[in-house]
């Protein structure tokens, strides 16, 4: 493939590489020693290219629910507020916001100077229509949650955005951190819930960084840098995603410098795969603490797993750091709750079981639990033998490792487990929902507001509601319920820090581990700089020296 | 049948092939007391480990022996082969002879069912299938089967068709004998040899269809070894352990192979066209 | 014989409507649906956003009505929309995928056909002998061996260190500012691998069958008179039995048709082409009905009119077949 160099700059430009500097001082390991000693000054243009293991779902996120769509629209479309580095709400089209005394109004005073990619200014009115269109039942938005809790938004004036709730909910603010959606374009099809085939889902404006070019479907998506963008223009003039649906190949193109960018490669990749020079000259690589657990978890219908000495035994009987070791390759920590580490409401300090088998053996004798007849496997009173089927979703090599592992380790002590890894959508509506299964294998995200509601209180345990395992506890209840309607961070924390203790102790899922994110960045491009919330919280200010730019911008 | 061997034997890769499978069936057999480790025990210390003198074609990346895992898996692969092509002609035998035998209306309706069956594409049908039964061995080697006995109905019919003219049976059919009968004393033997053809040369198809949906995530679960599911599992990791792709792919290759070699030789053998000295061809489709 | 393809014809237009009918059933059976995909999981908002989903869709109606409806406009070629976020209309997504599927799927039939009716007429007038044995191997191999693993040798071998050959897409970024020479080298460089790797696979079949059939030709009287009027064996084999040999290829060919349109899903996702294979699989996969249905509706009428075609050329060609007159000999 030919590579194409900016217009012959042949300046040796000795800029202070203040970027560099801080890209050496996260907290998080990054290769430091590889990052160059020559500096570059920040310029515009080039292209950064990066691999996308699935085609987007469309072009309006709101309306989608696949990463890949979020991750472009993410460039497309901005919210009020956004993420900043250390996880903290940061103004984004808002420049300020505050919270009225009892914890029922949120007021938004948004910038003057956003534009929409066509021109036309953003306005309070545009929030308005936003909240208007996800509450809409012709929309068919997946995710409008935090919407509905909202009693009422007006727009006082057109920079005003005023929020009020019936009851104080601690993930209003989150709630704004959405893809805002012009009005002046889609007004006539948010009314008639004809959004999907507006033609901004195949020509989107919006508010971000970044502008739409082209989407060819199963290709790539184009976008271009928004010279006007309120936070300044982005240096990297150009994005590509390109559709590469093998995980193998990404690899390989990434080897063959076709792709920039992964966004994270699998233990055994980071730890074995990319140790030699030509790569680590050409790469770096990040590693951060990432987002997200992946559990064991049990039916609490099921009256073997009610009994809160089983689920010790299994806890016992899993040895979290073999999982570790032999999924992630060490690449990961353990997992001792549902909340983010690292975040202002986690705490280690809960009851941990380690792996101890005797001990496991031991509390399932206790629960009636053994070994009668000499076989190797535990039965109960009746002579019938503890076995049961593990469950987890295809295409996943991860859990189906864990799977195995467990397996192994459950035999250990007596108990027999078979594995059936079954599609996705098969999966989630014939044994999830209704509950029909005994141990699942998944992971759920922990999202940047601690709250759990939806995962863990007893009223939560519909079909199609996320309190899966069937978990129930009133003080747990209570404590969420409150969790939930502060807006006082101080009080807040005693709640979730409660809330991780008696999880620990009730056990309804064993928390394995988080996985470590490990992205890979082409080296030419400067400016990445590690902080707890990844590194892709200032891509706008990416750069690549005007010398080494490869491809131009057009 | 002197006939028979003599023309095989004069084919030196037929009977190659036919040894091999020989050896591969008694490999098999002999798994357990083969391999030397337990092959579904992970051990997380052993991480993809290449080939040495304690682990001879080297480790998963679980840590599992993958010789061990290669043998078991030729049980599983070469039972996926059998059974499901014995299902497959089952079938076929059946609903070809019907057809053949009645003709009209049975074999019309026979005739568009094969139609229906060879129209879907054949991952849609797997699929469908898979996604109504509970995903093991079983269902599989069901699946596959049920989805590959359009040849050999064809063939089985064809057979009949012919044959049914022949004087011997019309004699017979004067003669008051029942249809069951004529059918499995006369018409089968006859229509045996491409039978046995079609079957050999299906095993190797049903193993590499297995191969197939084992690397779509499909197949036998785990912790069982395929050789098919071995080759998906060190699918991410082909520069750095290439063992787990050469050698799951070597059985694969030598099995198919010397089936085909063995199924093409027999069929040499069998066709009557290919025999200098005969009187009277029958004409088989 | 115009009337036999008539009376197929006509039989076919039931047999349509019933495969599609089947396959609807078939398909909306199958456990999940499509909105465990769009509304995956939410609890709040789901209720209502579902009911409204189900509604659009028509999923609360029985399964012969949800059919019926489906018929009604596919009749006019409306295959609806998709019922992915994206929502575009079932034949725009089809359309772009079929015409690289198309594309590809024909030069691999090219070459294999280029290449196996030498092999197999050389294999059979050689039978037995090393030629014979090294072409048979070399052909097995190919058919043996698993294709995802040939892709990615060869993706490490030529992309990876050698760089001569891209590794995967269709086209390079800068495609677009490239000469029309520089962009038709760029494509076709794009498709030496896929091509390379679907075709060494494919060259078994073709090659044992065209070998199969010259040998059984090449047994017949008329080519043992030819020879014993003296003519030259090479004159033989080309003019007499090769055309001969050639006619059940014919209609093999015939029946490959259908498979014309079907992309290898393997294929497709480790070169990353966007092809239909993948379409399908990912259509079955998020329950995409309207999508599964058109794919299916072209396959399936692709698949009557080759059947069609294979059986009309082969008594066409074949003087022995008659439609039920006389069977004789040449």
């Amino acid at each position: 493939m030919p590579r194409h160099r900016g217009p012959g700059h042949s300046r040796l430009a000795w800029a202070a590489c203040g970027l560099l500097v801080a890209a050496c001082n996260g907290p998080i390991e990054s290769r430091s020693e590889d990052l160059p000693a020559i500096g570059g000054a920040p310029a515009y243009g080039d292209t950064f290219i990066q691999a996308s293991i699935g085609d987007i779902g469309g072009l309006i996120p709101s309306l989608t629910s696949d990463q890949s769509s979020h991750e472009v629209g993410g460039m497309i479309y901005d919210g009020l507020v956004k993420l900043d580095r250390d996880l903290r709400m940061a103004p984004s089209m808002a420049e300020s916001w505050t919270y009225s005394r009892d914890c029922l109004e949120l007021t938004f005073k948004l910038r003057r100077d956003v534009k929409w990619h066509d021109g036309r200014p953003f306005t309070a009115d545009d929030v308005l229509f936003t909240y208007q269109t996800m509450i809409n039942p012709k929309t068919p938005a997946p995710f409008k949650e935090g919407f509905l809790l909202v009693k009422d938004v007006q727009a006082p004036d057109p920079y005003t955005v005023r929020v009020t709730y019936d009851k104080p909910y601690a993930r209003a603010l989150e709630t704004w951190n959405t893809y805002m959606l012009p009005k002046h374009l889609l007004q006539s099809f948010a009314e008639a819930g004809t959004l999907r085939e507006s033609p901004q889902n195949s020509h989107p404006i919006g508010t971000g960084p970044y502008r739409f070019q082209e989407w060819k479907p199963g290709e790539k998506v184009v976008l271009v840098a928004s010279p006007d963008y309120f936070e300044g223009r982005p240096y990297l003039g150009r994005i590509v995603y390109r559709v590469i649906p093998s995980q193998a190949t990404i690899f390989l193109e990434l080897k063959a410098n076709g792709v920039d960018y992964a966004s994270s490669l699998t233990g055994i990749q980071y730890a074995r795969q990319t140790e030699y020079p030509a790569f680590r000259k050409a790469y770096h690589k990040f590693r951060y603490p990432g987002s997200g657990y992946t559990f064991v978890g049990f039916n609490l219908k099921d009256p073997r797993f009610a009994d809160l000495r089983v689920r010790q035994a299994f806890a016992h009987a899993i040895n979290k750091q073999e999982l570790i070791d032999g999924v992630r390759l060490g690449l990961a920590r353990e997992a001792t709750g549902p909340i983010r580490p690292g975040t202002w409401a986690y705490t280690d300090d809960v009851k941990r079981l380690s792996y101890d088998p005797e001990r496991a053996k031991a509390l399932l004798a206790e629960a009636g639990w053994k070994d009668r007849d000499g076989d190797g496997l535990v039965e109960d009173r009746d002579g019938r033998p503890f076995t049961l089927t593990i469950r987890t979703n295809q295409g996943n090599d991860e859990r189906k490792k864990i799977a195995e592992l467990i397996q192994q380790r459950l035999k250990d002590v007596g108990v027999q487990a078979d594995i059936q890894l079954i599609e996705w959508a098969a999966f989630i509506k014939e044994f999830v929902k209704p509950r029909r299964f005994e141990v699942v294998v998944l992971g759920l995200g922990s999202g940047t507001d601690p709250d759990q509601f939806v995962v863990w209180h007893s009223s939560q345990r519909g079909p199609d509601q996320m309190n899966r395992t069937g978990y129930a506890n009133p003080e747990v209840d209570r404590l969420l319920e409150l969790g939930r309607s502060s807006c006082v961070q101080e009080e807040r924390v005693q709640y979730y820090h409660r809330i991780q203790q008696i999880l620990a102790e009730d056990l309804p899922m064993i928390f394995l581990y988080t996985a470590d994110a490990l992205p890979v960045v082409a080296a030419r491009i400067r400016g990445v700089s590690p902080a707890p919330s990844g590194i892709l919280h200032n891509f706008t200010e990416w750069f690549v020296p005007k010398q080494q730019q490869r491809y131009t911008s057009g | 049948m002197r006939q028979f061997w003599r023309t095989f034997s004069r084919n030196q890769l037929a009977v190659c092939g036919g040894a091999v499978v020989l050896v591969l069936v008694t490999l098999a057999v002999l798994a357990p007391l083969l391999a030397p480790w337990d092959p579904n025990r992970p051990d997380t210390r052993k991480i993809l480990i290449p080939p040495s003198s304690s682990h001879w074609l080297g480790t998963d990346p679980l840590g599992r022996d993958v010789l061990s895992r290669v043998l078991y898996g030729s049980r599983i692969s070469l039972a996926v082969g059998f059974v499901s092509v014995g299902i497959a002609a089952a079938i076929g035998v059946l609903l070809g002879a019907a057809a053949g035998y009645h003709g009209g209306t049975v074999d019309n309706v026979v005739m568009r069912l094969v139609d229906l069956m060879l129209v879907f594409p054949r991952f849609f049908l797997l699929l469908a299938v898979l996604a109504f039964l509970k995903p093991s061995i079983w269902t599989i080697m069901t699946v596959i089967g049920l989805t590959g006995w359009m040849g050999v109905a064809r063939l089985v019919r064809a057979e009949f068709l012919t044959l049914r003219e022949r004087e011997f049976v019309i004699w017979s059919e004067s003669v008051g004998a029942g249809a069951m009968r004529i059918i499995f004393r006369h018409i089968l033997p006859n229509a045996i040899a491409p039978i046995l053809v079609a079957m050999t040369l299906g095993i190797p198809a049903a193993i590499l269809t297995e191969a197939g949906l084992s690397f779509l995530g499909l197949g036998v679960q785990p912790p069982y070894a395929t050789w098919g599911n071995i080759l998906n599992d060190g699918r991410d990791y082909i520069e750095i352990a290439w063992w787990m792709t050469l050698y799951p792919g070597l059985a694969i290759l030598i099995t198919v192979l010397s089936y085909n070699l063995m199924g093409e030789g027999i069929r040499d053998a069998l066709d009557p066209r290919l025999r200098q000295s005969r009187v009277g061809r029958i004409r088989t489709r | 014989m115009a009337l036999f393809a008539l009376r197929r014809l006509l039989l076919s237009l039931p047999l349509l409507i019933g495969i599609t009918f089947v396959s609807y059933v078939v398909i909306s059976l199958a456990p999940g649906g499509p909105l465990d995909f769009l509304t995956p999981e939410d609890p709040n908002a789901s209720v209502e956003v579902k009911e409204r989903l189900i509604k659009e869709f028509g999923l609360d109606q029985p399964i012969h009505v949800q059919y019926w409806q489906w018929l009604k406009r596919a009749v006019r070629l409306d295959f609806g929309r998709s019922f992915l976020p994206d929502g575009r209309p079932v034949l725009t997504k089809i359309g772009e995928r079929l015409p690289i599927t198309l594309f590809l799927n024909l030069i691999e039939m090219a070459i294999i056909v280029g290449l196996a009716v030498p092999i197999g007429v050389l294999s059979a007038t050689r039978q037995y002998s090393l030629y014979d044995k090294i072409t048979t191997v070399f052909v097995f191999v190919g058919f043996a061996t698993p294709d995802f693993w040939l892709a990615l040798l060869l993706m490490i071998l030529f992309g990876v260190q050698l760089g001569w050959l891209p590794i995967s897409g269709l086209r390079s970024l800068n495609w677009e500012y490239l000469s029309f020479w520089q962009q038709q080298w760029d494509f076709f460089s794009h498709l030496v691998l896929p091509i390379v790797v679907a075709t060494f696979g494919g060259l078994a079949g073709f090659s044992r069958y065209m070998r199969q059939s010259m040998l059984e030709v090449v047994r017949q009287d008329y080519v043992q008179t030819a020879r014993a009027k003296g003519l030259s064996e090479r004159v033989v084999i080309s003019k007499h039995a090769l055309r001969n040999a050639l006619l059940p290829v014919v209609t093999i060919l015939a029946l490959a048709l259908p498979g014309l349109i079907g992309g290898s899903v393997i294929i497709e996702s480790i070169f990353a082409i966007p092809g239909m294979g993948q379409l399908m699989v990912q259509s079955v996969f998020s329950r995409d009905y309207p999508v599964v249905m058109g794919n299916l509706v072209i396959v399936a009428t692709l698949t009557l009119v080759a059947n069609l075609v294979a059986d009309i050329t082969y008594g066409l060609v074949d003087p022995r077949i008659r439609f039920g007159g006389r069977r004789g000999r040449r």
